[in-house]
């Protein structure tokens, strides 16, 4: 009789328990994760606005009318290299194509031969893991300050590919085709210099 | 600039005065010890910029001189 009923017990025992222990597994999680619940940092959803709208004015007034007209009708900025050596030119004009949060692309002015990617951040070196990005226009300034004030250092700091890495051939092509139009209307529309005898 | 902040005003002063200049020469050096890169916009009809390392470098017609955060390879 007593066998009986403590092998009864038993099996009802394995039973609940096959039911409470995951039960009971998930109670202990959720009370954990409340205990351990971090309070959300305060939201501020205008900040990286404001933060580029200031990017935007600082960048306008340090790349000239024309570079910055150019950032604001097209979306990227062209800066022509310096370097007599530079990689795969053969002496021949080259530039550069700077977007924001993109690599550089440096291509041939002549022919649009596009000659390679440039991939450059600049990190917060406080915080290198999971660190916030700069606004897009203070991107694109600090590519333009670092592109003109030291070109050389600028490319051997970046991670050098072969074009086509990130940026779509097609669509630099496209921006190339873009400038070129942008330029000829900004010509048309600047007055004819005055002439002598005029 | 600073990442997810954009354009901070560390100092401003008057480089005419001894003491503002000591104060920008001061927050300059520190600014380069943080390992930031310096560059100063220049030109009239093509504008450019020129990276400066030291206080004395910077055109003393400058208006500003902006500090931003060392380039790595992306």
């Amino acid at each position: 009789m007593i066998l009986a009923v403590a092998a009864t017990a038993i099996i009802v025992i394995a039973l609940l328990a096959e039911e409470l222990v995951p039960l009971l597994a998930q109670k202990w999680r959720r009370h954990k994760a409340r205990v351990k619940r971090v309070p959300a940092p305060a939201s501020d959803p205008g900040r990286e606005r404001r933060a580029e709208q200031r990017a935007r004015e600082l960048l306008r007034t340090c790349v000239g009318e024309e570079q910055w007209a150019m950032y604001r009708d097209l979306g990227f900025l062209r800066v022509w290299g310096t370097l007599s050596d530079a990689r795969d030119t053969g002496g021949a004009p080259y530039a550069f194509l700077i977007y924001p949060h993109q690599p550089i692309v440096a291509y041939l002015a002549q022919t649009h031969r596009l000659l390679s990617e440039y991939c450059v951040a600049f990190p917060d070196r406080e915080r290198p893991y999971g660190s916030e990005l700069l606004p897009d226009s203070d991107d694109v300034l600090a590519k333009w300050m670092a592109l003109t004030g030291d070109e050389r250092r600028l490319l051997e700091e970046a991670n050098m590919h072969l074009p086509g890495r990130h940026h779509d051939p097609a669509k630099v092509k496209r921006d190339l085709w873009r400038l070129g139009q942008w330029e000829r209307s900004r010509m048309r529309e600047q007055p004819a210099p005055q002439t002598a005898g005029n | 600039m600073r990442p997810g902040h954009g354009e901070v005003l560390i100092a401003e002063g008057d480089i005419e005065l001894g003491e503002d200049r000591e104060r920008l020469v001061e927050e300059f050096r520190r600014q380069l010890d943080q390992g930031l890169w310096a560059a100063v916009p220049v030109g009239d009809e093509r504008k450019e910029a020129r990276m400066v390392t030291s206080f004395d470098e910077v055109p003393g017609d400058s208006e500003r001189v902006i500090f931003f955060p060392r380039a790595a390879g992306g």
